[in-house]
């Protein structure tokens, strides 16, 4: 018998039980249907992380020192940690502190951060609109303030900022930039604050203590020698490995990427998983229809069919089933990753891989699941078949 | 033809061993027409069976046309069946799901021919069984012996040496069987070995040679000396034509 024969024969039989061929069939589209939307979703999940983590800045290194631990940090840590660490070109202290501003009659609440000069570069943070402040303007604890694209609009409602005078915590400062937009990172709305000179901060919101101290190596090569050298001193120092945190981004990042890839592996296993479930109703579909259809072969082996053609027979209805079953499912799982990408404005990624994996999976679903009972079919005795009832 | 020597077939082992044939020698001339009679349980489906290729002799050996059988392998037989051998089964066993033409053009399709020859001939083989307005019709819709005669015309398209026939008018009823009997014999006299089994022994006196098996043993053989000539009652315009 040619393939063309036993595709029409398949159909014939197929089509001669329609519900039953769509609900043989529903197992695999859900499978496969599940597989591409969940890893789309884990991979678009990966990439939005990823960019996330990557917007904090290239390199960035973040210190913190440990409260629980009894170890804060002053303005004058990052000097030290600057003239220590000779890996680091930049180091810059960070108060943060929450902060109620005002123009006119608008007030914000939002946080403020006391940083430096150094802040466009360290935290790849430019300025959009006017200039930020300068060395000389820490020096001098300057009343200059640099919005976020947030606090400007909730104070100023697109009229430009700069130049303006507003106060923060009752006190007049003047705006002297606007930041660009960076969104959101891991949560937080990286636009909703006002960088204002570290030393301003110190006096402003009555403290001598820094959050953090953000610093960048020479090059990024020398991270991971930076921040060795950083660990070594504070363990030095402090002989308490928890003491102080030194985080890296490139760290971070790995982190992150695995705890995602971690997370989209554990959306295919589930997914494939379904998947088989599919491949499993495939094979009992397949068993029911060799038993209904003993006569059947008994008298396609009678009128001349070798094990090679009844074998062929039930393998072709198989693979029709999951490889249709599974276009289908190709077709579902993409428009449900795109679903969710609108619902969730989140961008899902639809890989060609994941797509082409689910299609050989399924196809290998129809060959694996049908070939028991295709070998079943084929070795049949004539006789007994023929007897079958 | 048919040469059958010492053929012994055993079902089972041990306990449930049954002795189907023993010692069954039989010989069958090209272009004769022969019925098997006997009662229920004496072989003579076994013997059937082996004479079409559907199972190997137990010992002893068969020669079908000139050719040694009884140790060919599965994919062999399959050959054998295809090309040889056609099949009548008492309950017709025609595939619900396709129509008469297609059922017909089954011989074919496993012959590997290509569409348009099958159709052509399967056409023409259910045309010799005055079923040329039925082709489309599938076995539901087909009396017993309509359905019967696609079966015919099933086992005759692939034009094979022997037609073997298992009780074929065992389900109809006398006028259907007429029927039936009077195609084979037309079959017959266009030179078609026939063996047929039977309990009629009306319908047997339509055959020129009739063999008797009890308990696995061929216990006469005897020829019809004026075998009986079935009307055939179907023919309209196919019969006028023969
Ligand atoms: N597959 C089998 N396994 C075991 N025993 C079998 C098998 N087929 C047939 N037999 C036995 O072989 C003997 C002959 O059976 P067979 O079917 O040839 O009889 P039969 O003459 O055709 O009977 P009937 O007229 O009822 O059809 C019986 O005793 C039967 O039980
Ligand atoms: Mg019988």
């Amino acid at each position: 018998m040619s393939i063309q024969e036993g595709i029409r024969m398949a159909w014939l039989s197929l089509a001669g039980n329609k519900l039953r061929t769509f609900l043989t069939m529903l197992g695999v589209i859900i499978g496969v249907a599940a597989v591409i939307a969940l890893v789309s979703i884990g991979q678009g999940a990966t990439n939005e992380v990823t960019s996330q983590v990557q917007s904090l800045g290239a390199n960035l290194i973040v210190i913190t020192p440990s409260m629980s631990a009894g170890v804060r940090f002053t303005v004058d840590d990052a000097a030290t940690i600057a003239a220590r660490v000779p890996e680091l070109a930049q180091v810059m202290p960070v108060i943060t502190a929450p902060v109620t501003a005002q123009y006119g009659i608008t007030s914000y609440d939002t946080t403020v951060q006391g940083v430096t000069e150094s802040f466009p570069v360290i935290r790849d943070f430019p300025v959009a609109f006017g200039r930020f402040f300068s060395a000389a303007d820490v020096q001098d604890a300057a009343n200059v303030a640099v919005l976020g694209q947030t606090v400007s609009s909730q104070l100023f409602k697109g009229l430009n900022p700069v130049g303006r005078t507003i106060t923060i915590n009752g006190q007049p400062f003047q705006v002297i930039g606007l930041l660009t937009t960076k969104g959101g990172s891991l949560g937080q709305n990286q636009d909703d604050l006002i960088a204002i000179p570290v030393t301003t901060a110190e006096r402003l919101v009555r403290t001598r203590y820094v959050a953090a101290i953000y610093a960048i190596p020479k090059s990024a090569d020398l991270s991971a020698v930076a921040v060795g050298h950083l660990e070594n001193i504070f363990q030095h120092q402090y002989q308490n490995d928890q003491a102080v945190a030194v985080l890296a981004q490139d760290q971070l990042l790995s982190t992150v990427n695995s705890v995602t890839t971690t997370l989209t592996l554990m959306l295919a296993a589930i997914a494939g998983i379904s998947l088989l479930v599919g491949g499993i109703g495939i094979m009992n579909i397949m068993l029911v229809s060799v038993t209904e259809r003993t006569r059947e072969i008994g008298v396609r082996k009678a009128l001349g069919a070798r094990r090679r053609d009844v074998l062929q027979q039930f393998l072709v209805e198989s693979v029709f089933l999951a490889g249709v079953g599974g276009v289908i499912g190709i077709l579902l799982g993409v428009g449900g990753a795109l679903l969710i990408s609108g619902l969730a404005g989140w961008a899902t990624r639809v890989s060609v891989g994941s797509v082409l994996l689910a299609f050989v999976f399924s196809a290998a679903v129809g060959v694996g699941f049908g070939l028991w009972p295709a070998m079943r079919a084929a070795n049949l005795n004539p006789i007994e078949a023929l007897r079958y009832e | 033809m048919i040469d059958l020597q010492h053929v012994t077939k055993i079902y089972g082992q041990g306990d449930v061993r049954v002795t189907a044939l023993e010692d069954v020698s039989l010989h069958v001339e090209r272009g004769e027409m022969v019925a098997i009679m006997g009662p229920s349980g004496s072989g003579k489906s076994t013997l059937m069976n082996l004479i079409g290729c559907l199972d190997r002799p137990t010992t002893g050996k068969y020669v079908l046309a000139g050719r040694d059988v009884s140790t060919l392998n599965d994919n062999q037989l399959a050959r054998v069946r295809n090309r040889e051998i056609g099949f009548v089964f008492q309950t017709f066993n025609l595939l619900p799901r396709l129509n008469a033409l297609q059922n017909v053009e089954l011989p074919l399709v496993y012959r590997r021919e290509p569409r348009a020859a099958r159709v052509r001939k399967a056409m023409a083989a259910l045309e010799m069984v005055g079923l040329g307005e039925r082709m489309h019709h599938h076995p539901n819709q087909l009396s017993g012996g309509q359905q019967q005669r696609v079966a015919i015309a099933r086992a005759l398209v692939g034009e094979p040496s022997i037609l073997l026939a298992d009780e074929p008018t065992g389900n109809l009823d006398s006028r259907a069987g007429e029927e039936i009997m009077a195609i084979f014999q037309e079959l017959n006299q266009q030179g078609i070995t026939l063996v047929l089994v039977t309990h009629d022994e009306r319908v047997a006196r339509h055959c020129r040679r009739i063999i008797r098996v009890l308990d696995g043993r061929l216990v006469g053989d005897e020829p019809v000396t004026a075998p009986l000539r079935a009307v055939p009652v179907h023919s309209d315009q196919e019969a006028a034509q023969a």
